[in-house]
């Protein structure tokens, strides 16, 4: 590409631009200096946050909003550190991002310079792959395929750790075109005959579910998910990873499973004689007491990961490969299929008018449903991203969803704080978006240092705080099961967040009363900036319905019913 | 059951922790661990030993083929292998019973490579049952120290791993 030798940094910011990088969430420190110098006359839109946790979870933001790799960038020893939960966060979740990490120059490595953490050290049990790049030759190549790791197969994290004499060396640069290991095949094809099996046992089941993960939003296949559930005419439920795969209008969705899923869903996963598992991977909030779960049903699990064929629970039929081809194979193999006897839609269908989600509404104090479905009504096609804990189960449970990418969440970890960071994320990957972050009180408070970011970067979300005055999720717990003790669960009155927006030159509105939603709400739509809305809810409003831990996930339980 | 497996991984820094600390994390066991480079310095070659039921074995193999640097993984069945471990043994020796300890030595094809006043070393070479029986047969006279090297392992005949990557 050039003859005259350039620098490690230089050469970086040519390699980010090969594999189109618009954006950067990050934030500077000594050992990035060189680094940061190039980005400042980049064309590279660098948004710089106010925590490296929150570089991490824009990035992933970003990534799940838009589909592409997201990229952060933090310094060596706390600011390499200060990614790990975002790292992890994007593991668990299978994310991908490539985290590039200063480092001290390499010949201090291993001496506990200033600021030394060995960081890729630190994020191996949390990485897909990462790097500690020693020779500046060999940087376009790890760049190269750390954005081939991180977005292919499985998706997930990678690592580049970066030692600052390697962004300051020169070479003469080229970029490679492609990348091959040895160890790494991706693209393994599909197996033709399970395929053909898979369309068997589907032709010969009576009462099948759908089950359907992340991985069919991350592999792409909503429509062909759509398709299937329409030739066969079975149900389809999704985790939380998975909302936004199937349209929840649809007669045949049953919304959520799992711990606070639908008693509908749980209900059919229960009685069901075969279980299409499609980029899911049997989470213990999904399946509940592990024995118990679905056991009529023979299992087919779809997933690219072979790892996850039988981990959890016993798997009749692995079909191991991409979503999408795989779903368009099956379909092709089902076209001739003749409708399916009513019988089974119609036990569901019972099923759901009689168990439909619900909570007591109220004309004096805001219920947090109702300002889910407030949010809604005046937004139906937001992105929404949300916090952890009930505000997220709210969120998951009374928003509707019908397009993948539209539901953004922290779901492995269960990150307190992703939600307001990964929304900066999301709106910048998707400018024409209204991205509206569902927040909790508790949650917000871990990363609302971030208000500083959009004030100045001048991005508009809208954080939603469902504020119970509580670590209300926990709360809800010790309320259940441990005789009302709230050790430590009650934040009330430590922050106005009204304020708090405009001490930032940002807008907050408050809304006490179920009148004010509707009015807060599209105050907020309208206006320029970010807006925090404080929505004073119930504090003693639990989550329901929900599977006690432990228990079958059919033993699901309203109000009332938990003993 | 025992499982004895041939990992191919590229030869580069921290491979050992990558795939040791994945068996730590995810819970297995390794009974042994042998690493070292293969005929091709770009690549070395771990035999791993592990416990488990099949079910552990295919988690194992299949979380192992994630890691980047893993190139191939192949089970070697007893039946279809030969497999090796080396132990020196420091034990107590002296004039009344040196002799009788070279008997033992000879016995099971075992080295003295090294002779003091008071010890012997002896080099043993061989499957975990052939050591722990001199070991057994040395006790009596005082064993010292000893120290074991991990098994390793090839298939018999014709057969390799790894092929095309090699
Ligand atoms: C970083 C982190 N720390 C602790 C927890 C444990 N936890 C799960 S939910 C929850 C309470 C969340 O409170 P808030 O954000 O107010 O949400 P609410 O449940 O009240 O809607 C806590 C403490 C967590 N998930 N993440
Ligand atoms: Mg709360």
């Amino acid at each position: 590409m050039t003859d005259t030798p350039i620098s490690g940094a230089k050469a970086l910011i040519n390699c980010l631009k090969n594999e189109g990088v618009d954006t950067i969430f990050g934030y500077p420190g000594g050992v990035l200096l060189p680094l940061y110098d190039e980005l400042y006359d980049s064309d590279i839109n660098h948004i710089l946050v106010r925590h490296e946790q929150c570089a991490a979870h824009a990035a992933d933001g970003y990534a799940r909003a838009t589909g592409k790799v997201g990229v952060c960038l933090a310094t060596s020893g706390p600011g390499a550190t200060n990614l790990v939960t975002g790292i992890a966060n994007a593991y668990m979740d299978s994310v991908p991002i490539v985290a590039i990490t200063g480092q001290v120059p390499t010949p201090m490595i291993g001496n506990d310079a200033f600021q030394e953490a060995d960081i890729t050290g630190i994020t191996l049990p949390i990485t897909k792959h990462n790097y500690l790049v020693r020779d500046v030759e060999d940087l376009p190549g790890v760049v190269k395929e750390a954005f081939y790791i991180a977005s292919t197969g499985r998706p997930g994290p990678v690592l580049i750790d970066l030692p600052k004499d390697i962004t300051t060396d020169e070479f003469e640069f080229t970029y490679p075109g492609r990348t091959y290991l040895r160890g790494y095949h991706p693209d393994v094809g599909i197996d033709e005959d399970a395929v053909k099996r898979a369309a068997s046992m589907i032709l010969d089941s009576e009462c099948p579910v759908i089950y359907a993960g992340g991985g069919v939003i991350i592999s792409d296949s909503s429509s062909e998910l759509l398709k299937l559930a329409e030739t066969i005419q079975a149900p389809v439920t999704t985790t939380l990873l998975g909302i936004g795969a199937f349209p929840q209008s649809n007669p045949l969705s049953l919304r959520m499973l799992g711990m606070h899923g639908t008693k509908y869903a749980n209900y059919a996963v229960q009685e069901s004689d075969l279980l299409i598992a499609i980029g899911a991977r049997f989470d213990d909030r999904v399946t509940g007491k592990i024995d118990a779960f679905a056991p009529h049903a023979k299992v087919i699990h779809i997933d690219i990961d072979p790892a996850e064929i039988g981990k959890n629970v016993r798997v009749d039929l692995p079909v191991i490969g991409d979503a999408k081809t795989i779903l368009q194979s099956l379909i092709s193999h089902l076209q001739k299929m003749q409708t399916r006897s009513g019988a089974w839609l119609g036990k569901v269908g019972a099923w759901k008018k009689k168990h439909p989600l619900s909570y007591v509404q109220s004309n004096e104090v805001i219920k947090p449903q109702y300002v889910v479905q407030e949010i809604h009504k005046a937004c139906p096609d937001a992105i929404i991203v949300t916090e952890v804990g009930q505000n997220q189960m709210w969120a998951a449970q009374y928003f509707q969803f019908e397009n993948p990418r539209t539901f953004i969440t922290s779901g492995g970890l269960g990150t307190m704080g992703y939600g307001f960071p990964a929304a900066i994320g999301a709106k910048v990957g998707r400018p024409d978006r209204t991205v509206i972050d569902i927040a909790g009180d508790g949650s917000f408070q871990m990363t609302s240092q971030e208000l500083a970011t959009v004030s100045k970067s001048k991005i508009k979300v809208i954080v939603a705080i469902l504020n119970n005055s509580y670590l209300g999720m926990v709360r809800q717990w010790q309320e259940l099961f441990f005789d009302e003790r709230y050790s430590y669960t009650d934040i009330s009155q430590s922050v106005d967040f009204v304020k708090l927006a405009e001490a930032y030159n940002l807008v907050g509105i408050r809304a006490e009363k179920p009148s004010e939603v509707p009015s807060a709400i599209s105050e907020a739509l309208s206006a320029d900036r970010t807006v925090v809305i404080d929505f004073v809810v119930d504090p003693m409003e639990n989550v329901f319905p929900m599977v006690p831990a432990g228990a079958a996930i059919n033993q699901i339980l309203d109000p009332g019913e938990v003993a | 059951m025992r499982h004895t497996l041939a990992v191919l991984v590229e030869n580069k820094p921290g491979v050992l922790a990558r795939v040791s600390g994945l068996f730590s994390r995810r819970g297995y066991n390794i009974e042994s661990l042998a690493v070292g480079m293969t005929e091709n310095p770009e690549i070395s070659r771990m035999t791993i030993v592990v416990e488990g039921d099949d079910r552990v074995l295919l988690q194992v193999t299949s979380q192992l083929s994630k890691l980047i640097d893993v190139i191939s993984i192949s089970d070697l069945p007893p039946s279809e292998s030969v497999d090796r471990g080396l132990a020196l043994i420091k034990v107590a020796a002296d004039t009344d019973t040196r002799a009788e300890i070279m008997q033992i030595a000879s016995i099971f094809r075992a080295k003295i490579i090294d002779v003091g006043a008071e010890t012997l070393v002896i080099e043993v070479t061989g499957g975990k049952g052939k050591i722990r029986a001199i070991e057994d047969m040395l006790d009596r006279f005082g064993i010292k120290e000893v120290v074991r090297t991990g098994r390793v392992a090839l298939h018999r005949g014709t057969k390799t791993v790894g092929g095309e990557y090699r």
